[in-house]
């Protein structure tokens, strides 16, 4: 791997770290509306994933999508006017942290509907095969959300059309406050069985994701069809920022958090190595004037006017709104 | 005794279970420990059991399917879908299998499943979770659609709901749950059907319907210190619908104002308008008025979010409107 691109997989789970945190504190702090679902500890998945993307491909996300936006390319400021429901942000505000949608980017939205995504790639996938222009799609796809049916419709369609797709599972083991039922592998075993590779990764290792989304993206782009990978991780936080995880076995998840967290094991890989301690700090300091820098810019700007209810239902209409 | 709707669902739930063992609960966290997102389930599983009180995997077709197919076969479900909005999700075997047992198979079914769902705004969660969606349901001929909008009525609907041998679609509003109002204790079944006269009054007639019910009752209490005399319905039922209960209070007031946080096509407001013109239009001294959410997606901005939904200015200033014409 390239210094840059090490350095840049370095800055974008960092950021993603970082803003994260962010949002959290700001959150509890009663500034931000809505629900807010946290990524941390599972950023080496959204990151290896899109590292080699560009904005021509396409990814569409979950409810616990900041990570996902920020991997695709979104800007950090604009993400953070759109999470403060602000008039300047991504969708202008309407969407909040649960439908945050970047089309320049190919970023399809986060999705409040679980299972939402995988028939949007899906249709992405086809879109891209029959243009013949060799772009990817990508669906993320938490543990609980692999049972819904959309996402085994998904899998089918996929392989009938032999579409360029990628199902992203991220088997962070827990669905809201209940514990997946499955053992790990199962859901690729399940994905697998409908008729394409399909691995087991561990989540928290960098390298060994970006490895295997190298090989699923060449696959696609090759016109050899859709890939499963399953990314075993962690959920670092409670379901939704406010859940204290009172249900989870404390001792065992202390053990997870110690185990899971993607960063320091990042640079303590001998890969990492051209990624000097310097560099690190340069990075570091530059992500977080860029997060403090959004988070000025998003309070001192202004909520949409109330005009802003009734537009962008259609793009023309010749009925009445109100 | 005093309770909020949440405490008095599962009161219902607890009450309910124990007095038929065929009363199942089935749905996604409804066995965790803190009894769903807003401790709804509370309690049920340490008193009746996982084989009862059933987590699902994320699966709304087959959580409402299977509990169709339970009911269908002699079990007598409540199925939870955690908001109405995932209807997208499972709407086929509300619409298309459900609610048509009973008439294309020759009267030889029995549905009796309860579906339990969480509607409505004001939680600034957006576009996919924040609908209302019951004009849609109360649409469909076989299930009949229930909307609450205290906790003794959420008592004693549920309660018929769940003793109902259709299918029943029982809508919570969730920004309702916390309020709080007196429920009589033990057994307690309101018949559906019958609207509920909140206030009396005889200047006019102000329809609502879950939350709007509420909303519609503040707009009473503001208007009575300017003199007006509001009279407010809650029709309690959606379908059946409580139409003489409509037409009687406007024989009283000659004039209505419906409050519906619906979209406004195809909304209850339009199908109570529709019913006050074609069978109240000699009594009416003015035109039926509808307040209704905009023909929008909800957004997730709280500002517009605000703008969005009915509230008491919105009520009292059609209220006017139909007074002075
Ligand atoms: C169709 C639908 N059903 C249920 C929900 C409620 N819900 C939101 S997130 C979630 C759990 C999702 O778990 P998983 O897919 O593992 O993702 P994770 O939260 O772990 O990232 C549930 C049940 C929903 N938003 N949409
Ligand atoms: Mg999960």
């Amino acid at each position: 791997m390239s210094p840059e691109k090490l350095a840049d997989a370095y800055r974008l789970m960092k950021t993603i770290r970082e803003f994260e945190e962010r949002m959290r504190s700001e959150y509890q702090q009663g500034k931000l509306p809505g629900f807010i679902h946290i990524y941390r500890n599972q950023e080496a998945i959204a990151v290896a994933a899109c590292l080699d993307m560009t904005n021509e491909d396409y990814i569409a996300s979950t409810h616990r999508g900041h990570g996902h936006c920020i991997a695709k390319g979104c800007e950090i400021e604009a993400m953070l006017l759109e999470l403060a429901c602000k008039e300047d942000g991504l969708c202008n505000g309407k969407g909040g942290s649960m439908h945050i949608a970047d089309m320049s980017k190919g970023m399809l939205g986060a999705n409040a509907i679980v299972g939402g995504g995988p028939p949007i790639a899906a249709g992405a996938a086809l879109t891209a095969k029959t243009l013949g222009n060799g772009a990817i799609s990508m669906a993320f796809i938490g543990d609980g959300a692999s049972d819904q049916g959309t996402v085994a419709e998904s899998l089918n369609l996929a392989v009938v059309l032999q579409l360029p797709m990628i199902f992203m599972y991220e088997n962070n083991r827990y669905a809201e406050f209940t514990k997946s039922p499955k053992p790990d592998g199962r859901i690729a075993e399940r994905a697998g069985a409908f008729g394409m590779p399909a691995e087991v990764i561990d989540g928290s290792d960098f390298f060994a994701m970006y490895d295997a989304c190298q090989r699923a993206i060449t696959r696609g782009r090759e016109g050899g069809g859709p890939t499963a990978i399953e990314a075993v991780c962690n959920r670092y936080y409670g379901h939704f920022e406010g859940d204290a995880q009172a249900y989870r076995d404390q001792d065992e998840l202390a053990q997870e958090r110690a185990v899971s967290d993607p960063i320091p094991r990042f640079l303590a890989d001998p890969r990492a190595a051209a990624l000097t301690p310097e560099k690190v700090a340069e990075i570091d300091a530059a992500i977080m004037a860029e997060i403090d820098r959004g988070f000025d810019v998003t309070y001192a700007a202004a909520d949409p006017t109330p005009d802003k209810l009734y537009t962008d239902v259609y793009i023309q209409y010749e009925g009445r709104l109100r | 005794m005093k309770m909020s709707i949440r405490e008095a669902i599962n009161q219902t739930l607890h009450q309910e279970m124990e007095r038929d063992e065929r009363v199942i609960v089935l749905g996604e966290d409804v066995a965790s420990d803190q009894g769903g997102v807003y401790g709804i389930t509370d309690g049920l599983p340490a008193k009746f059991g996982l084989h009862r009180v059933i987590d699902t995997p994320i699966t709304e077709s087959a959580i409402v399917g299977a509990a169709g197919g339970a009911a269908l076969t002699g079990l007598r479900p409540v199925a939870e879908l955690m908001f109405v909005d995932f209807l997208g999700v499972c709407l086929d075997q509300i619409l298309n299998q459900i609610a048509k047992f009973r008439y294309m198979f020759g009267g030889q079914a029995r549905t009796p499943v309860v579906i339990r769902t969480m509607i409505g705004a004001g939680t600034g969660t957006g576009p996919q979770h924040s609908q209302i969606l019951y004009p849609l349901l109360a649409a469909i001929p076989g299930i009949k659609v229930v909307t609450p909008a205290n906790a003794a009525d959420a008592k004693g609907l549920l309660t018929t709901a769940i003793r109902d041998d259709d299918p029943v679609i029982f809508c919570e509003h969730k920004a309702l749950y916390m309020d709080e109002c007196e429920v009589p204790e033990g057994e307690y079944l309101l018949p559906f059907g019958q609207a509920r006269t909140a206030v009396e009054g005889s200047d006019i007639t102000i329809v609502g319907m879950s939350r709007t019910a509420v909303i519609a009752e503040e707009a009473a209490s503001a208007l009575s210190q300017q003199g007006v005399n509001a009279e407010v319905l809650d029709l309690r039922t959606l379908s059946p619908l409580d139409e003489g209960a409509v037409l009687e209070s406007l024989a009283k007031t000659g004039r209505v104002v419906v409050v519906d946080e619906a979209n406004p096509y195809c909304s209850m407001a339009s199908e109570i308008a529709g019913l006050v013109v074609e069978r109240g239009f000699d009594l009416l001294d003015a035109p039926v008025k509808r307040v209704t959410s905009p023909h929008t997606p909800v957004p997730a901005t709280p500002c517009l979010e605000a703008e969005y939904v009915p509230n008491v200015e919105r009520v009292i200033a059609a209220v006017q409107e139909t007074l002075d014409y």
